[in-house]
């Protein structure tokens, strides 16, 4: 008995040693640098999309001196344009390389102009022929030079009853549309993108963000008197923060700052994709609104939702916004599904302290920090590839291909939403129903799950519709049948005949 | 009681008075009169009933085509999901009960309870097939299905309003006023449970306090 006791306490000695062991082996609390919101807008894990390649200060971008203050990145083609607005002037690289850049160029001045020397650029776009367009914020105009920098033309202050004549104009950040059109949003202008003709003649204002407004505000503003009105909050549109327009002219525009509780009731958008009438196309199906981080939490003393400062659209429709708050981009497809999250805040490679401007060249990611004065240089993980390969073969109609690039992905990433409805809507377009159906299950994807169910229905009763007739037959006929025979052998029953 | 069991009428009599179920659904006013006044329900029906209804909302979870219903099942506790039937019900019993008591209530403790399970007989009757007909349809056709959940829920709610007048022989003033009351009892008494853990909790701790300074002064 005694020996008992003391074999089974040394067994369950052994065994606490052993467990203590253990933990030292288990993986560090960390959490991931990439992640995704799955459908219950839990933070799933996930591989990382890119990687970063170089963070490029001055000196490894062959810069005299530091920049100060830059606000601006600009992709034409292979060349990189920095402006430097804190220097007044204006850097052109070229990309030589996967990780390399060469510097080309820098220029402060324009020449032809009555102010040649430029004051605070703050943006900077080129047309197809090679004009270059110019924010020059602190000269209160948008510039207009050839490529030898030759002063072509100016786009002024809009002379508009709704603008202020103490305002000074300063616009902010511009695109340009294939017909020379400029859009520019300007600080203190919150009615949209100020719109100018390819004259320079100013023609509108579009895009403006719905107005939102508590109903207990307006109630309290009813019963203010006017030096409380004052001091209250007006109900005004924000101002977007950047503009991109992507290759077919449509116009993405992110407005940050904007409050919690609009966000959450869904009244304004902090990213949109505005057309030529100026209304909002940006196609929301994902499962959250597009947003950022769906959990706002004071980790980090840094609280509230995520602020867009910058946007940018890849060629296969992803765009990605770039959170000043929290130093983290998120992408998303061109259904308003979160591909991935990434970054933070800190002095690491891939984290930012005050990211400004996200530029793309090809897939490449370019991000720039304002106060590191530098500029971080991400490509695609080979997962990151795989998920834009699969992309541009559906999109292409290489369903085949496609799925087997899904396929590779969730082999990756066992846990990565888009990977299974990748592959589902691949077997959706190759007919293959009842498997899809399987694969839109597994993530909720109630449309797509619809769309193959009722073609898998079709299909069924169309194999399948002798037995079904048959069947109602048989419920109509059978019960009917039996009713007739009791009838008869009721009616012999009592027919007189038959009587003894 | 349990010698009843191995009679052949205790079973006749129990499958009568489930069938009888059926006909209140069909006949509330007469049905649930005859319910009590002619004896015409069983405990065990009323009971087979409320197990079948928490059953059907169990098996809900799991066979009901996710089109309709996305479970996180990580959250999912089981015994609170029985409690979300129950715990009402009880309250509404007594609430009632109490209520009505006091003011020419013909029915009975029992008989408010047989007669709130025979009213909720709906739930099963029109969620079982809908349960089983949700995995057939497209979110496009999901319209049926919202609204003949919604309706069964009506019909249920209808079914025990109606069941308390007739139990109790209230007019339908009465009956309607009661069972607003009922309902503001059923919040009196989760207001007074809720004070009454809450104090027993402050209770149990103001002694282990109690305790714990006494062992540091030992």
């Amino acid at each position: 008995m005694k020996n008992k006791i003391i074999r089974i306490a040394l067994g369950i000695a052994g065994a606490l040693a052993l467990a203590a062991t253990l933990p030292a082996t288990a993986k560090a609390a960390e959490s991931n640098y990439t992640y995704t919101y799955d459908y219950w807008g839990d933070v799933q894990e996930c591989p990382d999309t890119y990687s970063v390649v170089k963070v490029f200060t001055y000196k490894d971008l062959g810069i005299k001196t530091n920049l100060k203050n830059p606000e601006s990145l600009y992709v034409y083609g292979n060349m990189l344009y920095i402006c430097d607005t804190g220097n007044n002037r204006i850097i052109v690289l070229e990309r030589i390389d996967d990780d390399e850049f060469a510097y080309v160029d820098e220029f402060n001045s324009i020449k032809g102009s009555d102010k040649n020397n430029l004051n605070a650029p703050a943006d900077i776009a080129i047309s197809e022929e090679g004009d270059i367009f110019i924010a020059d914020r602190g000269n209160e105009r948008i510039v207009k030079v050839d490529k030898d920098l030759n002063y072509l033309m100016e786009f002024t202050k809009p002379i508009d009853l709704s603008i202020a004549d103490d305002l000074i104009f300063q616009p902010d950040k511009i695109v340009i549309d294939t017909a020379g059109r400029v859009y520019c949003s300007a600080i203190g202008i919150n009615k949209g993108l100020v719109k100018y003709e390819a004259d320079g003649v100013f023609s509108g204002f579009i895009g403006a963000t719905p107005v939102a407004y508590d109903f207990t505000d307006y109630l309290w503003k009813k019963f203010a008197s006017q030096e409380q009105r004052a001091q209250m909050e007006s109900f005004v549109p924000t101002e977007y923060d950047n503009v991109y327009m992507d290759k077919e002219g449509f116009i993405y525009a992110c407005a940050g700052g904007q409050k919690e509780e609009d966000l959450d009731a869904e009244t304004v958008q902090a990213v949109r994709k505005i057309n030529m009438l100026g209304s909002d196309i940006l196609v929301r199906n994902g499962d959250y609104p597009i947003y950022g981080d769906l959990y706002w939490g004071g980790g980090g003393g840094i609280t509230g939702p995520s602020y867009f400062t910058d946007v940018t659209v890849l060629d296969n429709d992803v765009y990605i916004c770039l959170d000043k708050n929290r130093g983290r981009l998120f992408g998303y497809d061109d259904q308003g599904r979160n591909i991935f999250c990434f970054g933070g805040n800190g002095n690491m490679e891939g984290y930012f302290r005050r990211p400004v401007s996200l530029e793309h060249m090809g897939n490449d990611l370019m991000v720039l920090d304002q106060l590191d004065n530098a500029i971080t240089l991400f490509i695609p993980t080979e997962f990151g590839n795989l998920i834009y390969t699969a992309m541009d073969q559906f999109d292409h109609g290489e369903y085949d291909e496609a799925q087997a690039t899904w396929e590779k992905v969730k082999v990756l990433n066992g846990n990565y939403t888009l990977a299974y409805i990748g592959i589902g809507r691949s077997l959706l377009r190759n007919e293959h129903y009842r498997e899809a159906m399987d694969y839109f299950e597994l993530k909720y994807d109630d449309e797509n799950y619809s769309k193959a169910y009722g073609q898998y229905r079709k299909g069924w009763i169309k194999a399948n519709i002798g037995w079904i007739i048959a069947a109602l037959l048989a419920i109509f006929l059978i019960p009917l049948g039996i009713g007739k025979i009791k009838a008869i052998k009721h009616e012999i029953d009592i027919a007189d005949i038959f009587r003894v | 009681m349990f010698k009843s069991l191995t009679k052949k009428e205790t079973y006749i009599k129990y499958l009568k008075s489930l069938k009888f179920g059926f006909y209140c659904m069909t006949h509330p006013l007469d049905g649930f009169w005859d319910l009590t006044h002619e004896k015409r329900g069983t405990y065990a029906a009323a009971n087979t009933i409320l197990f079948v209804t928490i059953l059907i909302r169990i098996l809900k979870l799991r066979y009901t085509s996710f089109l309709f219903i996305q479970v996180y099942w990580e959250d999912i506790n089981i015994f609170l999901y029985i409690a979300s039937i129950l715990f009402p019900l009880a309250l509404w019993v007594v609430g009632n009960w109490a209520l009505t008591t006091l003011f020419d209530g013909k029915g009975r403790l029992g008989q408010v309870y047989m007669a709130t399970c025979y009213g909720l007989l709906p739930y099963p009757v029109f969620q079982l097939p809908l349960m089983i007909a949700s995995n057939f349809v497209t979110i496009e056709e999901g319209q049926f299905y919202s609204v003949l959940s919604v309706i069964s829920l009506v019909y249920c709610a209808f079914l025990i309003v109606a069941g308390m007048g007739q139990i109790h022989d209230f007019s339908m003033g009465k009956n309607i006023l009661f069972t607003i009351a009922s309902l503001f009892a059923m919040l009196v008494m989760i207001f007074i449970l809720m004070i009454f853990f809450s104090m027993i909790t402050q209770g149990v701790s103001y002694f282990i306090s109690l305790g714990k300074e006494m062992m540091f002064r030992i």
